[in-house]
């Protein structure tokens, strides 16, 4: 378990202007969504993707590479505990729309 | 009528050859090849035939070579086997190397190591076509430390080669010896020359399911990771499947003439299919090495939609084929194949030819597979609104 990454200089830390909710939803429910909702916000703004499937991890760069936009990071939420008190690893995706 | 099954990489039907061998074999081999009297002797020579005539397909000395019961069980066996052995020359827990896409049971054998007896465990990264980085993994070796390094010949997922030659190279630079899982090309590719352990699976070539194979080449320090058995060269523990053994080295002998004959074809249907897919299919990929592959083999995603449903609906149609796919899986996890190249892991799609594939099945799949994207991807769009 890693801390969540944070830019060196705090100013330059890139804050969302839309968050979407994927928790509890499985891909490609959250690359579904953020392809919804991408436009909503403006180019050179940042969107963050919420979302505790394992596939996102390697699901929301994939998409970025294939439809040009930025991938930022991917930082750690911290972790639930399940309905059997197993902790339920989770993440927000942070994207940074290109066009 | 010609059945598409396009899963051949998950299992062939038993070879035709193979299934007369294994009748004849019922008959004559059931006795205990331990035995001494007659019915024993018969079965023991009809046991050693079958060594003789597997060793000579693989390239191996017959004294190097014992059936197990699986693929999976080989791989067990030749990895335990192996660091266990070395462990114990004093050289404490030790060090092992794989590459982030070997199959599972490589994987989870070392994880086995790792968590049992502290067994330090490095897993080379691979690149977008799921090739191995020779430099990440040479450097991972570590002469007197690494006991152990684990390298497959092609994967089974996205059929790209390895490059096996490069990685036996650097491992005899290091003195680490190392296991080739050929599971995946036998048959395909010649035995790369050069290993110390090999492992694969009888049931990938044709033969009859519960037969692997284990060579652990002469001088290759290996003990036995379970209670000691005289069976198998003392390798493999209990009475060996002897009609099952001898309906795989026949099988073994079958198809290796005919996988050269159709490989040419099936590249072409395969090609066909990596070139046809993203023009007919919005938004998919492929996966793999284009050049550097497999014949049989190609995996591709298409985005927005999930792999179980594919499956399914292609089934429907006539066509079965697999996925990589989390949510094919129970646990939940998405392929470690296409996770470790950073490839679409949702949507995907696995097509294995048989040998016999034609390229009107080819052209029919082609055509069912865009109008079925398109429907799962307006039901899971349906589904998910908010």
């Amino acid at each position: 378990m890693t801390t969540p990454q944070r830019a060196s200089a705090g100013a330059l830390t890139p804050v969302p202007v839309l968050t979407l909710d994927a928790l509890g939803k499985k891909c490609p429910i959250p690359i579904i969504m953020l392809a919804d909702r991408i436009r909503d916000v403006q180019v050179g703004q940042h969107i963050a993707v919420l979302a505790d499937d394992p596939a996102a991890k390697t699901d929301l760069p994939a998409w970025c590479a294939l439809k040009s936009q930025e991938f930022v990071r991917t930082d750690e939420l911290p972790a639930r505990m399940d309905a059997l008190g197993a902790p339920h690893e989770a993440w927000s995706f942070l994207v940074r729309r290109r066009y | 009528m010609n059945v598409p099954y396009f899963d051949a990489a998950s299992a062939e039907p038993l070879h035709p050859r193979a299934r007369e061998a294994l009748l004849a074999a019922l008959a004559d081999g059931w006795a205990d090849p331990a035995r001494l009297h007659r019915e024993g002797r018969r079965a023991r020579l009809l046991l050693d035939q079958a060594r003789e005539s597997v060793a000579t397909e693989l390239g191996c000395r017959p004294d190097e070579l014992s059936f197990t019961t699986s693929g999976t069980q080989a791989v067990h066996l030749a990895l335990l086997g192996a660091v266990q052995a070395r462990q114990s020359a004093a050289r404490g827990p030790g060090h092992v190397v794989t590459s982030a896409v070997e199959h599972s049971s490589v994987l989870n054998a070392a994880d086995w190591l790792a968590r049992r007896s502290g067994t330090d465990v490095t897993t080379a990264s691979v690149d977008r076509f799921g090739r191995v980085d020779v430099g990440a993994f040479a450097q991972a070796l570590q002469q007197d430390r690494t006991l152990l390094a684990c390298l497959q010949t092609a994967n089974n997922e996205v059929a790209t080669i390895q490059p096996v030659a490069d990685v036996i190279a650097a491992c005899d630079r290091y003195r680490v010896p190392l296991l080739v899982d050929a599971a995946a090309s036998v048959g395909w590719l010649p035995i790369p020359a050069g290993w110390s352990l090999l492992a694969a699976s009888a049931r990938k070539w044709g033969g009859p399911a519960g037969v692997g194979v284990l060579a652990v080449g002469k001088g290759i320090r290996w003990r036995e990771p379970l209670p000691a058995d005289d069976r198998e060269n003392r390798r493999v523990p209990g009475f060996p499947n002897v009609p099952a053994v001898l309906a795989a080295a026949e099988a073994l002998r079958a198809i290796r003439a005919e996988r050269a004959a159709s490989s040419g074809a099936l590249r072409a249907h395969t090609d066909r299919i990596r070139a046809a897919v993203p023009e007919l299919v919005p938004d998919a990929v492929v996966h793999g090495d284009p050049d550097h592959r497999l014949p049989h083999i190609v995996t591709f995603s298409c985005l927005y939609v999930d792999g179980e449903a594919l499956v399914t609906e292609l089934d429907q149609v006539g066509f079965s084929v697999s996925s990589g796919s989390a949510c094919v899986s129970d646990t939940r996890q998405p392929s470690h194949v296409l996770a470790a190249m950073g490839v679409l892991t949702h949507g995907n799609v696995r097509v294995s030819l048989p040998g016999d594939a034609t390229p009107q099945s080819v052209e029919e799949f082609l055509e069912v597979l865009p109008p079925i994207v398109a429907r799962v991807r307006d039901t899971v769009r349906a589904t998910s609104a908010p």
